[in-house]
């Protein structure tokens, strides 16, 4: 039952943690008033959200007109914004249940706010196809439900159908995963908690007392969800790639749309858990939880998926020369040399050579450079989506309906509204919650704790074994029955 | 459970390791271990405690097989019973088109089954509150927990030895 861990595997918990000073030093900032940067933080994002809701009554009431979207140019920014949310949904969960079957240690220190990302950003997501129905009040059409006219379904052939019941079922099974997870701490924050927060955080915690039995079935359900959601995030983006591949629209009509969706996905899902977490990270004082080694872990999965990526357009680009079909040809033609050639180049630019930075460890490790090409990558997938939606159907079959768009300032208003309601979702959740799974880091402190690893460094020339028995990694219980 | 009160007799270990030895020693003292509680997954801890592996991927299985069921017999019976449309030429019992769908509600309802039956039968649910025996439990404490309703002097005295013998940093009594 001993697990052999490498000498030369760097500690993920360093300054000598005690199991209390874990409790402490997660906890504490659910129970302190909030500072000074969070409230200005805070009061930013619900400006933001409060424009955003001003700019979505104005689309209802107006109607979707007010976006500038034309008669060839149906998907704008809303599309490509549902399609850069959702995508930066994905590496949530990747963290958590894919790291998870994995057994990634580097995971329990980032899996819960990543968690958290996933939650708020298909929150963010479902709001544009809801508002481009252009009646939300009708939304409830979209589900199959009896009704008094026929009852007449839905079409389940259609892809835009798939994504609906991938969306949703997405969200909660993300939402009941990060919640399991979250009910053993809330139960710690419990516990310290006098007065009215006791109470909050009593019913919060579901009546968690941390009972052996409890523990074995949490860890079951853990990893049960874990591989459901696994083959879940990938099910999602290579739907929601669906919506444009199972078109005739060319430079939609590929086969490689669900792989490289799904690697961009990832690829973009990275670069927004790197922004915030070297955010939280300082003002919430936990760096030693999310360490250099994590950033690091975190920026080599960008290079690789930023690779696949990279690899993804050329492949594009050259099986639209290899197809020799015209109009395909011309869709790719029109995307690098067309009207919205910016875009092209901006996306090539941020997704493919940025990224190839991470190839050198200094700069892997190196904070600043890693926050800079975060945000220069969210942007270049945000580039990507506008390039396949935006500047492919600006030229159509029909040279008499070309057109080009620009957005209008509702639609960038509900762009902006969603980066409110992310924020302000993620800012009080850092007030109300553990940022860090504090059960899942002490789980792992006496494998990935400094104080233990400088120990096995210590006798690096003898094979180390250490006597903690059952280290495999979180969520898998290593026992067999009696 | 009001009238039903249990006198607990429990001591706290600072480490799993000491746990871990203290439930060995008790098991084969033949001590009847009410329960054991700890701040985070202790492993090891399920076959020395006698604890049976977990069923609940089983009602995984079943919860998602329902969904599975439920999304292909009910596609099938809209478009080949209830209202057949022609969908691009297709037949109408297209099962390709069929499969996002089913594989997103068998992940559904398996997850939705399982956390329910988790909450179920750990006996926990929004605003449940379940007797806490230290506050230090969930936080840096490890403890086991004997019964000790109607216990005689001697039980609890060779308890309490135990207690000593194997370490624990401290050892208290409450009715829960």
């Amino acid at each position: 039952m001993a697990h052999h861990v490498s000498p030369i595997r760097e500690p993920l918990i360093t300054g000598n943690k005690t199991y209390h000073d874990i409790t402490v030093d997660l906890v504490s900032p659910t129970e302190k008033a909030p500072g000074g940067l969070w409230m200005i933080g805070f009061i930013i994002s619900v400006g933001l959200l409060l424009f955003g809701v001003f700019c979505i009554i104005w689309t209802i009431w107006i109607g979707i007109g007010s976006w500038n979207l034309n008669r060839t140019i149906g998907w704008g920014w809303d599309i490509t914004n549902f399609v850069w949310w959702i995508g930066i949904g994905h590496a949530g969960t990747l963290i958590s249940a894919i790291l998870l079957l994995f057994r990634q240690k580097w995971r329990t220190g980032v899996n819960r706010a990543a968690e958290a990302m996933t939650i708020f950003a298909v929150m963010c997501a479902g709001l544009f196809p809801a508002l481009h129905t252009g009646r939300p009040w009708l939304d409830f059409f979209l589900f199959p439900y009896p009704n008094t006219r026929g009852p007449l379904w839905v079409n389940f052939n259609s892809p835009l159908l798939w994504d609906l019941f991938a969306i949703s079922t997405y969200f909660t099974v993300s939402l009941l995963f990060w919640y399991t997870g979250l009910v053993p701490d809330f139960a710690t924050v419990r516990d310290r908690a006098t007065g009215i927060r006791k109470k909050i955080y009593n019913f919060l915690s579901f009546g968690w007392t941390g009972s052996a039995k409890h523990w074995q079935r949490w860890e079951s359900l853990s990893l049960v969800l874990a591989g459901l959601a696994t083959p879940l995030v990938l099910s999602v983006h290579t739907i929601v790639s669906f919506d444009f591949a199972t078109s005739v629209i060319p430079g939609w009509h590929t086969t490689i749309f669900p792989p490289y969706f799904v690697a961009g996905a990832i690829f973009s899902g990275f670069a927004m858990v790197l922004t915030l977490m070297l955010i939280t990270r300082k003002v919430l004082h936990i760096e030693d939880y999310i360490t250099i080694e994590h950033i690091e872990s975190m920026n080599k999965v960008i290079l690789l998926t930023g690779s696949i990526v990279g690899v993804a357009y050329l492949t594009e680009l050259f099986i639209a020369w290899y197809s020799g079909y015209v109009y395909e040809q011309f869709a790719f033609y029109n995307r690098a040399l067309g009207p919205y050639w910016w875009s092209y180049f901006g996306m090539m630019f941020c997704n493919v050579v940025s990224p190839q930075f991470f190839w050198k460890k200094s700069w892997r490790r190196n904070i600043t450079l890693t926050f800079i090409l975060s945000l220069v990558i969210n942007m270049g997938m945000w580039f990507e989506r506008f390039v396949i939606i935006a500047t492919t159907l600006a030229r159509d079959y029909l040279p008499s309906s070309w057109s080009y768009y620009v957005p209008s300032w509702v639609e960038i208003g509900v762009y902006l509204g969603t980066f409110g309601l992310f924020f302000t979702l993620y800012l009080l959740f850092t007030r109300v919650a553990p940022v860090v799974a504090i059960a899942e880091i002490k789980h792992i402190l006496k494998s990935s704790g400094d104080q233990y690893t400088t120990q096995r460094v210590a006798k690096v020339t003898e094979p180390v074994v250490t006597d903690e028995p059952g280290e495999e990694g979180q969520g898998f219980s290593s026992v067999s029955p009696d | 459970m009001a009238d039903n009160h249990t006198e607990v007799l429990f001591g706290l270990y600072n480490d799993e390791t000491e746990l871990l030895d203290a439930v060995k020693i008790a098991r084969d003292g033949h001590l009847d271990i009410m329960d054991v509680y700890t701040p985070f997954p202790v492993h090891g801890l399920d076959p020395i405690l006698g604890l049976k592996e977990s069923r609940l991927h089983i009602a995984g299985f079943i919860f998602g097989a329902l969904g599975t069921l439920t999304a292909f017999i009910f596609m099938t019976w809209v478009f080949t019973r209830d209202w057949p449309i022609i969908f691009g030429g297709k037949p109408y019992w297209s099962v390709p088109a069929f499969i996002p769908i089913i594989f997103e509600l068998t992940v559904l309802f398996a997850s939705i089954g399982m956390v329910v039956t988790f909450y179920t039968i750990c006996g926990m649910g929004p605003g449940v509150t379940n007797p806490v025996l230290d506050d230090r439990i969930t936080d840096d404490k490890f403890c086991i927990a004997f019964k000790t309703t109607d216990a005689d002097d001697s039980l609890v005295e060779k308890l309490n030895s135990f207690f000593t013998k194997t370490g624990a940093a401290e050892v208290h009594t409450k009715t829960i």
